[in-house]
């Protein structure tokens, strides 16, 4: 199978805009004739059936919660970039375009990235435009931040709920195309499989969640919008219904998958605190701009506080190592995600843990504390100020910037930040790797296309801080849009799809075997057993870091434990009603098999690079050790009857634009 | 510590329902009320009974899916917090906590705990929103200031998060507070004004379409609000309700 990425030809700056301008359109007539199904309603999906709607396309949006609205993308805190330069700090297209590709660790298309980036400004006009209220400064006009592994402040933030009012503003251009019934919204529905015949997307099954029927949707495109699959490992960040369904199947109907290894550990999140744990939570990068990041020096200190003798905020400053200043002094506590994780990850490893599991580090705002309640006092007017005035001075000014975030570790850990340092821990939290798609963003399924973190393409081996917002909305609003009129062309003499046609009926009577297996096996073990047993393998095996011996015992034990769910799986209730547990063993099944292939992917890439780390391969001091000559290519998956026969396809990867080096953030 | 569980069953929306009795034990005080649940879910598959069917997904306090009724309470005890939020250490060992769901006539029960609040979608799709195109060539995005003030204001109000707290504690089953917060938003910024009359209008239509309750001021719903949405709100769409409905009058 040979892998046409289609990127189109000229100077860089110059391939988004001859290319839309070369691009094959539908006529408005026949744009009426043609039906596009939208799976997913976050930014991606949203954004996307709003748009298409508007160009006249019949679009159904589906999603498996209640409402649109509710789709992960919700949950984003930090905030979004775009190379608007509003600032002044000399950021442009060309900025935002190499510090994607560098902290990606090159492993991403240049053509792509540089398209994000060009978009990325009319993002922003176009949510504002829609009424997003974005924090605003005293002028009036809107307000930035920083981000890890940068060096402008390009982010754009509404506090900490970013996620949210985008979304809800995709939502309203999703709604008011509702209004005008040119979107015919599902919700409570779940994308059971995709329908291909003679190489083209004829639609989807669906299932209604509430009543259990199975449903035929024929489109001439399918969009997937249905974000990534971190909840392979159990516990992650993601939301509880987060799933790699939609993508699996795709791929098990001849979508490649794209670099599934490459996984998102975020540095900053609340530690697991027990056996019963759902999810972790997230807290925001934008802590770590005045957060300092600390364990103990000596491991007798660390050993007092695990076992509650000693509180650290009686550890003296000489005893603490502030462990990403002492090795990276140049990014200090701004080093990019992988990095800030791994290191974490190493001082647990030799002990030097906080918590009750050892698997915890702090987060201190204490000096950030008195260093704006300095400033506050000075600004004041206050001569020689307590420490007590400058500590109230200052907790005050972190309030402001960092309130809810505050509030929300208090409401978990129920232990005030602001007197005592967080305690934080890596964990799961986005998957660069993901359905591969060319430039237009069609998988190498015709018809079929992968919107936002469902597909593989601009992240890399590690995305940045504020960027899957951006990635989201721009394949959503600006890309998927025009881009499908060139394969859809072709389609307006195919006149309604047929769903009654042989692929339709071979489609559905999979799925609804499937379900049949899984309500009628009445074994001895929940779904979530198995889901967790999975996770522990995950983590354990192919998370911060991993080697070739764990990664093969992986396999093996994924396998085992497949088999042994097929046997020992039990899911109450009954199929033609709503069931929850019958949902999340479709999608733990599909995760049993995804997992391994992510086992695959990781030891096949005999490299470290972003958040995939090799133990084999680093430098002397700990460092990823990256290995272009051999690496620099997408490993595309071809699926060939299970996980172990899939088929490994290389998109080599070719950067003209930018050198390669070794990332230092020493 | 030991609780006893008294949770709404309701197998269906037609199904008359009926509350059922759960005991359960070693409740760690560090798990969230929904982390119980899972544990209690666990324990009903495993003994071959059926699980309780409840709302949630984001599970940190955003996507508004979680709605529990917890000892009379929306989202049980404390504020500011949504169910994902509570913990157990809100309760005290031997408690008996009583859980239902979202109680309203146009929240139609699906099954236990799982309410249908599609009415507040349809009430969004009759005008929550601004009718610009998706095209990205518009005014660039600091072409018009919008007063700290306002869009800290218009902040606010975007917060809500949909979850129907509000309904499920007015007396009324109003949805005032719901819908005050989108017109709100819109009301605030440059980029709402100009269709705010028709918005507010056809807004409340759908609200009173669905079968909500009128507002009676009780404020009950400020109270229960999981991200503290003001009924400022609530006077604000009163005022532009009526100048709109004097408007078209003329």
């Amino acid at each position: 199978m040979k892998l046409d990425a289609k990127i189109p030809s000229g100077a860089l700056a110059t391939k988004w805009g001859a290319h839309k301008s070369n691009i094959r359109l539908v006529s408005p007539a026949n744009k009426r004739s043609i039906d596009i199904v939208v799976v997913g309603t976050g930014l991606a999906g949203s954004s996307a059936a709003a748009s298409l709607a508007e160009m006249g396309y019949r679009v159904k949006a589906f999603c498996f919660q209640d409402s649109p609205r509710r789709a992960h993308s919700i949950a984003a805190q930090g905030g979004i970039n775009a190379a608007k330069n509003y600032q002044n700090d000399g950021d442009s297209v060309h900025r935002l375009f190499y510090d994607t590709i560098k902290g990606g660790d090159y492993r991403s298309r240049e053509a792509n990235v540089y398209r994000l980036a060009e978009v990325s400004a009319n993002i922003i006009d176009q949510c504002v435009a829609q009424g997003v209220p974005f924090a605003r400064d005293y002028g009036g006009l809107l307000d930035n931040r920083s981000f890890g592994g940068v060096q402008v402040s390009r982010t754009f933030y509404a506090k900490g709920q970013t996620g949210q009012q985008l979304l809800l503003g995709a939502y309203s251009a999703l709604n008011r195309q509702i209004s005008k019934g040119n979107v015919k919204l599902y919700n409570r529905h779940e994308m059971m499989d995709v329908v291909v015949e003679d190489g083209k997307t004829k639609g989807i099954i669906a299932r209604n969640l509430v009543t259990g029927e199975i449903e035929r949707h024929g489109a001439h495109a399918v969009l997937l919008c249905t974000g990534g699959y971190g909840n392979v490992f159990f516990l992650s960040t993601n939301a509880m219904g987060s799933n790699g369904s939609a993508a699996w199947k795709a791929h098990r109907r001849g979508a490649l998958f794209a670099n599934p290894c490459f996984t998102q550990i975020h540095p900053t999140c609340i530690p697991q605190s027990g056996e019963y744990q759902s999810k972790l939570t997230l807290m925001s990068e934008s802590l770590r701009n005045d957060g300092r990041i600390w364990v103990p020096k000596d491991k007798k200190d660390a050993e007092a506080i695990r076992e509650g003798r000693l509180k650290p905020t009686d550890l003296p400053e000489e005893k603490r190592d502030y462990y990403l200043e002492r090795r990276y002094p140049a990014f200090g506590n701004l080093v990019p995600r992988d990095v800030a994780s791994r290191a974490a990850k190493e001082r647990c490893d030799e002990g030097y843990g906080v918590n009750a599991t050892g698997q915890a580090v702090f987060l201190d705002f204490g000096s950030a504390i008195e260093r704006y309640g300095r400033t506050e006092a000075n600004q004041l007017g206050i001569e020689n100020p307590s420490k007590e005035k400058v500590i109230e001075l200052g907790e005050k000014v972190v309030a402001a910037k960092y309130g809810n975030l505050f509030d929300m570790y208090n409401k978990i850990k129920d232990t005030n930040p602001y007197k005592s340092p967080m305690m934080i821990y890596p964990a799961v939290h986005y998957t660069m790797g993901g359905i591969w798609v060319d430039y237009n963003l069609m998988t190498s399924v015709k018809g079929l296309y992968a919107l936002g973190e469902a597909n593989f393409s601009d992240h890399g081996a590690n995305r940045l801080g504020a960027s899957a917002l951006m990635q989201g909305l721009a394949d959503g609003y600006f890309v998927a849009p025009y881009t499908v009129g060139d394969y859809l062309a072709d389609e307006i003499r195919s006149g309604n799809i047929d769903t009654n046609s042989p692929a339709f009926e071979q489609a559905e009577k999979e799925v609804v075997e499937r379900i049949d297996a899984l309500i009628n096996n009445n074994g001895t073990k929940t779904v979530d057993y198995f889901h967790k047993a999975l996770g522990k393998i995950m983590w354990d095996k192919c998370g911060m870091a991993r080697n070739a011996e764990g990664l093969k015992e992986a396999i093996k034990q994924i396998q085992e434990l497949r088999a042994e769910f097929w046997k020992e799986v039990k899911v109450p209730g009954r199929k033609d009603m709503y069931n929850p547990e019958l949902d999340k063993a479709g999608r733990v099944a599909d995760f049993l098999e995804l997992g391994e292939l992510m086992c695959l992917d990781a030891l096949t890439r005999e490299e470290s690079c972003g958040g995939h780390f090799r133990e084999e391969f680093q430098t002397e001091d700990g460092e990823a050790l990256r290995d272009d000559e051999n690496f620099a290519f997408v490993s595309c998956w071809k699926y060939n009857g299970e996980p172990a026969k899939a088929e490994l396809i290389k998109e080599e990867l070719t950067f003209e634009n930018v050198e390669l080096k070794t990332r230092s953030y020493k | 510590m030991n609780l006893t569980l008294k949770i709404w069953r309701q197998n269906g929306t037609n199904d008359k329902g009926r509350m059922e009795v759960y005991p359960i034990s070693d409740v760690n005080p560090e798990m969230s009320f929904l982390e119980m649940m899972d544990v209690l879910n666990e324990q009903l598959i495993e003994d071959g009974k059926d699980p309780i069917a409840f709302d949630h997904d984001c599970r940190e306090g955003i996507c508004g899916m979680c709605s529990m009724f917890i000892n009379g309470e929306a989202h049980g005890p404390g504020r500011r917090i949504t169910t994902c939020q509570l913990h157990m250490r809100s309760f005290k060992d031997g408690d008996t906590v009583v859980v239902e769901p979202w109680r309203a006539a146009a929240f139609p029960v699906i099954k236990d705990l799982v309410v249908d609040r599609g009415a507040f979608d349809r009430i969004q799709q009759a005008g929550g929103y601004v009718s610009v195109n998706t095209s990205g060539n518009t005014l660039d995005a600091n072409a018009i200031a919008v007063p700290k003030k306002d869009a800290d204001r218009a902040f606010d109000a975007a917060t809500c998060i949909g979850c129907g707290a509000c309904v499920a504690t007015c007396k009324n089953s109003s949805a005032m507070l719901f819908v005050s917060a989108k017109v709100s938003q819109f009301a605030l910024l440059p980029q709402g004004r100009v269709e705010a009359k028709e918005r507010v209008q056809k807004m409340v239509r759908q609200m009173d379409l669905e079968g909500f309750g009128n507002c009676t001021n009780t404020g009950a719903c400020e109270v229960e609000c999981p991200v503290g949405i003001s009924l400022e709100n609530i006077a604000r769409m009163n005022r532009e309700y009526l100048s709109a409905s004097l408007a078209s009058a003329e």
